[in-house]
């Protein structure tokens, strides 16, 4: 049940216990029972909200940031890793095999903020090699979820 | 002027579905569980494998039979999942739909005044087209306290010595009933006592929700009498593709494939492009939509435990098959009435054959949102059909 628990919340987070329970076809109990195990394991992480942020009036600019940094001995990257996300404007960093290190993804309200970040913190850390900046014009999809999709039922109404 | 109508076709009745239809078109907020397909997308990549066909220039006839390399990929999807072995030379047809199957097979071995058994409720198809070949259609009635399922007993009682096929439709549209392996088992010997052929139309094998579909085909000495029918609508959301298959031992392919040739010449080409890709790559998104639907199956079973609505416990294809006896309606006023009144459009059972009267035909083909707006108004409809009584 485990799995298809999982999939059940990485796509609908507030759904409640027991229609949970339902859909899985166990009690109630054991739906909480396995979810206070998942939390605790740290496999359940969060429960987040996607939020479409071009539809409001909040300015905010993402950027994905290529960074190729010097690995340090003992630690790998890890610690590398953990002195840029510990900035809260960082939402994301992943350690990547290929051309550069580690993405880091970084939301500010302004293209401005973004430089600044990425000039006076970022590139002056020691390990930091180099850095390559994009911008994020239009988000398509995100998270699985396909944002500004209109669903519309095109079958016929009754068929066989 | 003469009759210019043949009179075959002018007495066989129109789709009881059809009558429901055209009042349920006319609503325009109307929301729906009357629907017979999947309501999830084509999988992207069989779709884009569709597009790469056009662009690649695959527009022309196939041979008549379908492609080699869909026939293979049949074959090897047929042994994976069912452990059945059909040689895609000579003993795999592809047809337009599961639909062409079922007509093309039955007037490849029906002569005139055979008989061809049909447990009802079933889907629409089989009792027209059995006409049209010729054959007398004989009804089975099948039972809610059997679960729907087809019993040794109703199947004796309705062979005769002009018995040519038994029409085997598990899982079932409407019901959603199955047919487990020892049902199977019973059902097998008597074919083989009586030395009849079984057409058996799994095209919901891939959808069900206890064990894994049986073919009456792999029950011993079965396969050299069966024409078994599947197709890629139901399992891989693909009904507007038009694609489906006949399997069947070679002296029937070979006729079957006479009449397909004059009278189709070939499946679409791009859908065959399209399903290549599907029966290779996409047992994982059949799994993921199964697993969907059987989410959506709990949910409404538990709706209708909750509502004491009379339902048994379907376990494949993704329709629920309610009792509405209590109400003292048939089955035609109640879902009048329920789409009149609370705007929901379900299919009466009498759509596929007398003995649904009495019960109605829920498609789960639905988000689970839709579903839970649907059974709202289904809860308030049978609260106040109770409260009056």
């Amino acid at each position: 049940m485990r799995e298809e628990l999982l999939s059940i919340v990485e796509k609908n987070s507030r759904i409640d216990f027991s229609e949970l329970a339902v859909l899985l076809g166990v009690t109630e109990e054991a739906v909480l029972d396995e979810i206070s195990k998942l939390e605790k394991e740290g496999i359940i992480c969060g429960y987040h909200t996607l939020i479409n942020w071009e539809k409001t009036s909040i300015e905010k600019v993402t950027a994905l940031i290529e960074v190729k940094v010097t690995p340090q001995r003992g630690r790998g990257f890890d610690n590398m890793a953990e002195r840029i996300y510990n900035y809260p404007e960082v939402k994301a960093v992943y350690l990547i095999s290929g051309g550069y290190d580690l993405l880091v993804i970084l939301e500010e309200k302004t293209l401005k903020e973004i430089a600044n970040f990425v000039s006076d913190k970022l590139s002056t850390l020691d390990s930091v090699l180099s850095t390559a900046t994009h911008f994020i014009l239009k988000k398509y999809k995100d998270h699985g979820t396909i944002l500004n999709k209109s669903v519309k039922d095109e079958r016929e109404v009754i068929t066989p | 002027m003469r009759e210019m109508i043949s009179q075959k076709v002018a007495a066989i009745k129109p789709s009881g579905i059809r009558k429901f239809f055209d009042i349920v078109s006319e609503m325009k907020d109307a929301i729906s569980l009357g629907v017979g397909e999947p309501d999830f997308d084509t999988p992207w990549h069989i779709r884009d494998e569709g597009i790469y066909a056009f662009e690649r220039g695959k527009t022309f006839y196939t041979s008549n039979a379908g492609l080699k390399e869909l026939r293979i990929e049949i074959s090897n999807y047929l042994k994976r999942h069912q452990g059945l072995e059909y040689c895609p030379d000579n003993e795999i047809l592809v047809t337009v739909g599961g639909s062409e199957a079922i007509d093309v097979g039955l007037r490849a071995v029906i002569n005139p005044g055979d008989e061809v058994i049909i447990p009802q409720p079933s889907y629409v198809s089989y009792e027209p087209c059995a006409i049209l070949a010729g054959a007398k259609p004989v009804i089975v009635n099948l039972k809610a306290e059997n679960e729907f399922r087809l019993t040794p007993g109703e199947l004796l009682n309705a062979v005769s010595d002009k018995t040519k096929v038994l029409i085997l439709p598990y899982p079932n549209n409407p019901t959603g009933a199955i047919m487990e392996a020892d049902d199977l088992e019973r059902i097998a010997r008597i074919i083989i006592e009586k030395d009849i052929l079984v057409m058996s139309d799994e095209i919901y094998a891939a959808l069900t929700y206890k064990n894994k579909h049986i073919s009456i085909a792999s029950v011993d000495g079965m396969q050299e009498r069966t024409i078994l029918i599947n197709g890629f609508s139901k399992a891989y959301a693909m009904t507007g593709w038009r694609l489906g298959y006949a399997c069947a031992p070679k002296e029937i392919i070979k006729q079957m494939t006479k009449i397909h040739q004059f009278a189709i010449m070939c499946a679409p080409t791009t859908s065959q492009y399209a399903a290549i890709e599907a029966l290779k790559n996409g047992d994982s998104d059949v799994a993921a939509m199964c697993q969907s639907y059987n989410q959506r199956r709990r949910y409404l079973m538990n709706a209708f435990r909750q509502m004491g609505l009379e339902c048994f416990e379907p376990y494949g294809a993704f329709y629920v098959f309610p009792c509405i006896k209590e109400f003292g309606m048939t089955s035609e006023e109640f879902a009048t009435k329920f789409l009149q009144e609370e705007k929901v459009a379900v299919v009466p059972g009498t759509a596929f054959g007398e003995c649904g009267e009495g019960y109605l035909r829920i498609s789960y083909a639905y988000s689970l949102d839709n579903l839970k707006l649907a059974i709202e108004r289904l809860e308030k409809f049978i609260t106040r059909l109770r409260n009056n009584k």
